[in-house]
């Protein structure tokens, strides 16, 4: 509830409209990008799209983020409108657990219902008469069609890499905290030193993730194309680790914010956004280790 | 001035538009509200008593859609509308109309209270009478009992559309599997006991569609080969599609399954009259999704026993025709006829086709070159195009006969021709 | 002391800048309301004469105007622009404005990003409609786009569509965080939740829904893209996929999403009823309740759109108790409109003229709904105009008309002017025959077993098919009427006084008419 403070209404902005000009760029010249690409067109064109867009996308987000940072030093923030910012990132990290909810959605109606049912178990498993042969199994080490879908070798296993990728975040996430009760206990050095441990760790974790990848496309043929299995695998842990991905940005533009000097012990709620949302790819982490790799 | 014209074009129109009502006045879904007449009325069996309710249900249809028309649109109220659903001919059927009236007099009769109330205050308590508002705004006891009541209501519904539900969901011991496989855009039946199965097109024609003919009174819901069932059997249908998702509904039936590719859906039905029923294709399926009827001829056992002997030899033909040496002319003829139900949908009669969706095949590069290629593209279509993979929907004399039609007609005089035998053997080389 | 820091305030006397870029790079909730309303206005607009294309083709059994193929097109896009082109930003747009004044609140919580929220709508309808343009056509999968229709047989455009609908739900999920902030964080003080006026409370529910399913929404057409581009088989049977996957993923979004579209009317009316009855709404706490219930409710029943795809017995019935629960806290809605009227003290005002149509009309969609919730009925139902009948009346009455009561409300506070009542009037009773004569015909035709989306159709539906387009051209051409009535109402007309309505009450109606430029600088108080 609103009380009787100093409220900051920003003045006119140019970023949103860039941002939006940007974002369309990009995503069109995506869009054509894939299609005129299966349509064995010239892609030149769209590319070029795509990287106007982008390039406006970059400007606008160092425009806009040094806009806010500007004034959150010039102390026109009141604690009314930190709020709106914690509610605003609050709400932002829910809805993207909704977005990961629906992969899981996927990958749990997948191994409970239509896989089973394919292969000839369950209210419709006289769907097997129209793939003889076809048994369910989980992990799905053969497809109903093996033409279209060649199935993997084999799988991921969880106890090797993933498990010290498992490892890895759940330590990144309390370094963080460690980091954040330094901050505020205003020890700017420990502060540095948990934030960067913070980040070679979450680095390790993409390192790690993309050999992982490495390994399951050249040597398993652990694919997007090889069925269910890898669809739902790749999509979870490909979406998990573009989260990482911009998680680790976060935390390294944190860093740097840090570095010149920004945040006080009582006002940081950069940092702390960038926590949170550290922490909720942690916690989709150990979703995806139990689910996609250990049952 | 402008409205005159208006209302001269509506009279012309509907005037054009009753004529063709009075063409349709035989309808499908024929009025078989006889059929429970005195005559089977005496007889004991329960099953007779089920009909006399249903009976009873249709008149209260009938009531219901004339309260309904008299209430809605008094001058044009015409019994022959078709404003209320169709009982059916089947168990099933009948239960589901007997739900939907149950329900539509619930509502009506909520609705009545409801918006009486409404209705009162909107008359009685208008400012311009000089009403005082009253003062309440809040009465937890009418609160809880509008909560209550509904709820109740609810549950009173809930009963007999489980109850339906359950039997709807029951496809065991049934007498004859069937297997409705959807295509873009027809049906295909398989009588899986007895090995045999055929397509089956929509057989009404372009020119009736395009208003350059009178429309029959079967406009749009007439095929060429129905779905031929015995009555008073137990005819489990097993669906699935080829290519997109469809859904087989029969209305007299109270039957309606979506057919999913890679997937079979199971449903019943037992058909206890005789007679022609008619639906359509109800899930939007692509481009001709308006145009996949659905057909069904129930018969009586004798009829459907010779019906099933002589399918059953003619597929013995069909496979023979393989085997035949075929000559040019014979195979120019059929061809003609199978390119006429299955490719001028889309390619249109004299091989124009519609381009750029269907691509001519009159001149085509593909039709007038090398044979590996035309084979390739009938038999095995191409996927993530409307061009499907013929080699599953049409025997190898069809097939053979449509592509040497396809060389030679139009102009496309390459004088070629490939035999059934080379089709089997091109068929089986994959 | 001014509360509200403005760096430049000083130096634009708080009015607004002048010139395109006040629209462009505007923080205000009320220009950025603006042109929500706008925006919305064309897009009813265009969205409507696919509307005509569809009725006009349909006027006689035959094809006459359209090939089947385009006709899908217009479908698609009829429903597509209707939903997250009309309703969604209109609702959005009445919030923007609303929002702020009805909690004493300087401007919404995150005004930038607010910004950013409307103008990536018509960067995303740029696309979308860009789509009818391109080799192959527009989507033609209908709104409900269900693989592998969309998927290995859509256009090629359906890559274009996949990422207009990520744009209008960053939009959507942006504009709905922004409203959530507002609400939470910027009421007056003294009001408590249970003091917040029904439109705030409606739309903080409706906000959590968007955030709750419009990612799911992303979810499922990023899977549908994957399948299209990657090879994946979410969607396909031959890789372990499932077809029916793509529905249960959509209608999880889909069934709350339809809610969506109905609550801020339902808070809307909320205000309307008791201002013409001039007597206080019957049952604030169950209202809300009620709300809540509806809201919770819609998570649990979206199978209810799949009965005949094979669910389960289990799952079937399950979804048909759930679905027809809701009728319980959308029926404790009604009664208490109703009793909000019961011996009030009635006008009949353009706005309450919309908003008992309103009640009458939704009531009656409801009941359809209900119809269709039973399961087994629902088999006969199914893609049938009996389903299109359904949805029709609780949008076009129920939501369409829940935007007009609401503009017709508000007008005198936005532009200072009272509109022409007559004109209103008129456009009321025009729009109530016509659209009743569009719609209902459509109950008979669906009995009588005409499918939905389809192009064409046997004899027996002639007549009730010309009635309708008859009703639907008749509905469509007044709504030009409505048009003239704002524009009139924007240029001038009898000036309103702050408020301009006897029975109204909130804290809108204590700031002058028009609005000014910046308001609550200082929170009020409220008691
Ligand atoms: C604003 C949008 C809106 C709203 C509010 C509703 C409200 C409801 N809808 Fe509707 N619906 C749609 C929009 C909406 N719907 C759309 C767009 C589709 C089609 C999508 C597509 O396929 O394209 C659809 C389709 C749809 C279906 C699928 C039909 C099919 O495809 O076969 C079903 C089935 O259960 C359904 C049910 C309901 C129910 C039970 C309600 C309930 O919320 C209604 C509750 C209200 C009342 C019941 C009236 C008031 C209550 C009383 C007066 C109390 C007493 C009453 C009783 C006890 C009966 N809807
Ligand atoms: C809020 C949503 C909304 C709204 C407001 C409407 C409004 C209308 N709808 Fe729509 N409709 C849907 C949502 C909506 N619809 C959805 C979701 C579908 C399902 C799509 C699918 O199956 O995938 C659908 C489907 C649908 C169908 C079924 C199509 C099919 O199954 O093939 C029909 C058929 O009559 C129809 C008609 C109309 C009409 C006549 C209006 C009218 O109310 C429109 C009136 C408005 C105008 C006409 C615009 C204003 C006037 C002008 C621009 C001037 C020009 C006027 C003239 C030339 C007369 N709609
Ligand atoms: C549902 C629509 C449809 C039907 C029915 C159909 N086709 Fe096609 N056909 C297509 C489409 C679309 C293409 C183009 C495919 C592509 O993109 O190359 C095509 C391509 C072809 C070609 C190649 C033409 C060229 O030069 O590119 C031949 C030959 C052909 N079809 C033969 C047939 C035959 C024989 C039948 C009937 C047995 C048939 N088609 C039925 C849609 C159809
Ligand atoms: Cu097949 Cu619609
Ligand atoms: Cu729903």
């Amino acid at each position: 509830m609103a009380t009787n403070q100093t409220y900051y209404v920003p003045e006119q902005s140019k970023w949103p409209i860039i941002a939006t000009v940007g974002l369309g760029l990009t995503l069109y010249g995506v869009a054509s990008i894939m299609v005129n690409g299966s349509q064995g067109e010239s892609t030149a064109g769209s590319w070029a799209l795509f990287w106007i867009g982008a390039l406006i996308m970059a400007y606008m987000l160092f425009g806009w983020f040094g806009n806010v940072i500007r004034e959150s030093r010039a102390g026109l923030y009141s604690p009314q409108m930190d709020r709106s910012f914690r509610w605003g990132m609050s709400w932002f990290i829910f809805s993207e657990v909704m977005f990961f909810a629906a992969f899981f959605g996927a990958l749990f109606y997948a191994r409970v219902f239509a896989v089973p049912w394919l292969g000839g178990e369950g209210d419709r498993g006289s769907s097997n008469m129209l793939w003889e042969g076809f048994q369910a199994t989980w992990p799905l080490l053969n497809n109903p069609d093996p033409q279209a879908y060649p199935a993997p070798k084999d799988i991921i296993g969880p106890w090797g890499l993933p498990l010290i990728n498992t490892v890895l975040l759940v330590t990144s996430s309390f370094t963080v905290t460690v980091a954040h009760h330094a901050l505020k206990a205003d020890n700017r050095k420990k502060l540095k030193i948990w934030l960067a441990a913070t980040i070679v760790l979450a680095l390790a974790f993409l390192v790690l993730q993309g050999e992982e990848y490495v390994h399951a496309y050249q040597e398993l043929d652990l694919t997007l194309q090889s069925g269910i299995y890898g669809s739902t695998f790749f999509m979870l842990t490909g979406f998990h680790g573009a989260h990482v991905m911009l998680g680790t940005l976060m935390l390294i533009i944190m860093l740097v914010r840090i570095q010149k000097g920004h945040f006080s012990a009582e006002k940081h709620f950069g940092f702390e956004a960038a926590s949170w949302y550290w922490h909720f790819v942690d916690v989709v982490w150990l979703g995806l280790f139990v689910f996609v790799y250990v049952l | 001035m402008f409205s005159q014209l208006f209302s001269v074009f509506l009279t012309y129109v509907y005037t054009q538009n009753c004529y063709i009502r009075e063409q349709a006045f035989t309808l499908r879904w024929p009025v078989r509200a006889n059929t429970a007449s005195s005559e089977g009325l005496d007889a004991k069996s329960d099953k007779n008593k089920t009909l006399w309710r249903h009976s009873m249900m249709r008149v209260h249809a009938k009531r219901a859609g004339v309260l309904l028309s008299g209430l809605m649109l008094p001058a044009l109220s015409h019994a022959d509308w078709g404003m209320n659903m169709v009982p059916g001919v089947t168990g099933t059927s009948n239960e589901i109309f007997s739900l939907h009236m149950t329900i539509l007099w619930i509502c009506v009769a909520i609705g009545v209270v409801v918006f009486g109330v409404m209705f009162w205050s909107i008359i009685a308590h208008r400012k311009s009478d000089d009403r005082e508002p009253a003062h309440f705004h809040e009465n937890t006891a009418v609160e809880i009992l509008w909560t209550i009541i509904p709820f109740v209501i609810l549950v009173a519904m809930a009963i007999p559309a489980t109850a339906t539900l359950v039997d709807m969901y029951d496809t065991s011991e049934s007498d004859i599997d069937i297997k409705v496989t959807g295509y873009q855009w027809k049906w295909k039946y398989d009588y899986i006991n007895d090995d045999f199965g055929y397509f089956s097109n929509l057989a009404t024609s372009q020119d009736e569609i395009y208003n350059r003919l009178e429309k029959n009174e079967n406009y749009l819901l007439e095929v060429d080969n129905p779905l031929v069932i015995p009555v008073g059997k137990k005819v489990r249908l097993l669906l699935t599609a080829n290519d997109v998702i469809h859904s087989w509904w029969v209305p007299e039936f109270g039957v309606k399954k979506d057919a999913i590719p890679g997937f079979i859906n199971e449903t019943w039905t037992r058909v206890d009259e005789p007679g022609i029923y008619r639906g359509q294709c109800t899930e939007l399926c692509g481009t001709y999704h308006g145009f996949m009827p659905v057909v069904v001829k129930a018969v009586p056992q004798e009829e459907y026993d010779s019906w099933l002997a002589e399918q059953k030899a003619a597929a013995e033909k069909e496979r023979e025709l393989t085997q035949k040496d075929w000559t040019m002319d014979e195979l120019m003829e059929r061809g003609e006829k199978v390119y006429a139900t299955a490719c001028a949908a889309c390619h249109q009669a004299d091989g124009s086709g519609a381009p750029p969706a269907f691509p001519a095949l009159k001149g085509s590069a593909i039709a007038t070159g090398d044979m590996a290629g035309h084979l390739d593209i009938v038999v095995n279509g191409k996927p993530g195009t409307a061009m499907q993979a013929f080699g599953e929907q049409l025997n190898e004399a069809d097939l053979a006969a449509v592509i040497t039609y396809e060389r030679n007609a139009w102009g496309n005089n390459t004088g070629d021709m490939v035999t059934p035998k080379e089709v089997f053997d091109y068929k089986n080389q994959q | 002391m001014s509360a509200v820091a403005d760096t430049h305030a000083q130096a634009h006397h708080h009015g607004p800048a002048s010139g395109i870029t006040r629209w462009l790079f505007t923080t205000n909730h009320k220009d950025i309301g603006t042109m929500y309303l706008v925006f919305s206005f064309t897009m009813f607009l265009l969205g409507g004469t696919m509307a005509m294309v569809i009725r006009a083709e349909l006027f006689q059994p035959g094809l006459q105007i359209v090939q089947p193929e385009f006709f899908n097109q217009m479908t698609t896009m009829h429903g597509l622009i209707m939903v997250f082109g009309a309703v969604m930003p209109a609702f959005v747009g009445l919030a923007n404005w609303m929002l702020p004044l009805m909690i004493g609140a300087p401007d919404m919580a995150l005004p930038r990003m607010n910004n950013w929220s409307f103008w990536l709508l018509p960067c995303a309808f740029l696309i979308l409609v860009s789509t009818l343009f391109m080799s192959g056509g527009a989507p033609n999968f209908g709104w409900t786009f269900y693989a592998p229709l969309s998927t290995t047989y859509g256009p090629p455009s359906t890559t274009f569509f996949i990422f207009a609908v990520h744009i209008m739900g960053i939009s959507s999920i942006m504009g709905a965080i922004n409203v959530i902030a507002t609400i939470l964080n910027l009421r007056a003080p003294g009001m408590t939740l249970m003091k917040m006026p029904l439109f705030v409370w409606t739309w903080l529910i409706t906000a959590f829904l968007l955030i709750a399913v419009m990612p799911v929404l992303a979810g499922v057409v990023t899977m549908m893209l994957m399948d299209i581009n990657f090879g994946t088989s979410f969607f396909d049977a031959s890789g372990g996929g499932d077809p029916v996957l793509f529905q249960h993923v959509f209608w999880f979004f889909g069934h709350p999403e339809v809610y969506i579209m109905i609550l801020p009317a339902f808070g809307a009316v909320s205000h309307i009823i008791p201002a013409f009855s001039r007597k206080r709404l019957f049952g604030y706490a169950s209202m809300v309740y009620a709300v809540g219930a509806i809201a919770l409710l819609s998570f649990i029943v979206w199978a209810h759109h799949m009965f005949t795809v094979g669910v389960p017995i289990a799952g079937q019935l399950f979804f048909m108790y759930a679905t027809m629960l809701i009728a319980v806290p959308t029926g404790v809605k009604v009664f208490n409109w109703v009793a909000t009227m019961f011996r009030g003290s009635l006008t009949f005002e353009a706005p309450m003229l919309f908003a008992v149509a309103f009640v009458i009309l939704f009531t009656i969609g409801g009941f359809s709904g209900l119809m269709l919730a039973i399961a087994p009925a629902d088999f006969q139902y199914h893609d049938t105009y009996f389903v299109v009948a359904h949805f029709h009346y609780v949008l076009v009455p129920g939501a369409i008309f829940g935007i007009f009561a609401s503009a017709y409300f508000w007008l005198p506070k936005w532009t200072g002017h009272m509109y022409d009542e007559t004109l209103a009037k008129t456009h009321f009773w025009l729009s109530f025959i016509g659209m009743n004569l569009a719609f209902f015909p459509m109950h008979f035709l669906g009995l009588a077993g005409m499918p939905r989306r389809i192009p064409d159709y046997a004899l027996q539906f002639a007549d009730f098919n010309m009635v309708s387009s008859i009703g639907a051209f008749m509905f469509g051409a007044t709504q030009l009427l409505f048009l003239a009535i704002v524009i009139k109402c924007v240029r001038g007309g009898e000036k309103a006084a702050a408020k301009p309505w006897e029975g109204a009450e909130g804290l809108e109606w204590t700031v002058p008419s028009p609005a000014p430029y910046h308001t609550f600088a200082t929170p009020p108080e409220v008691k």
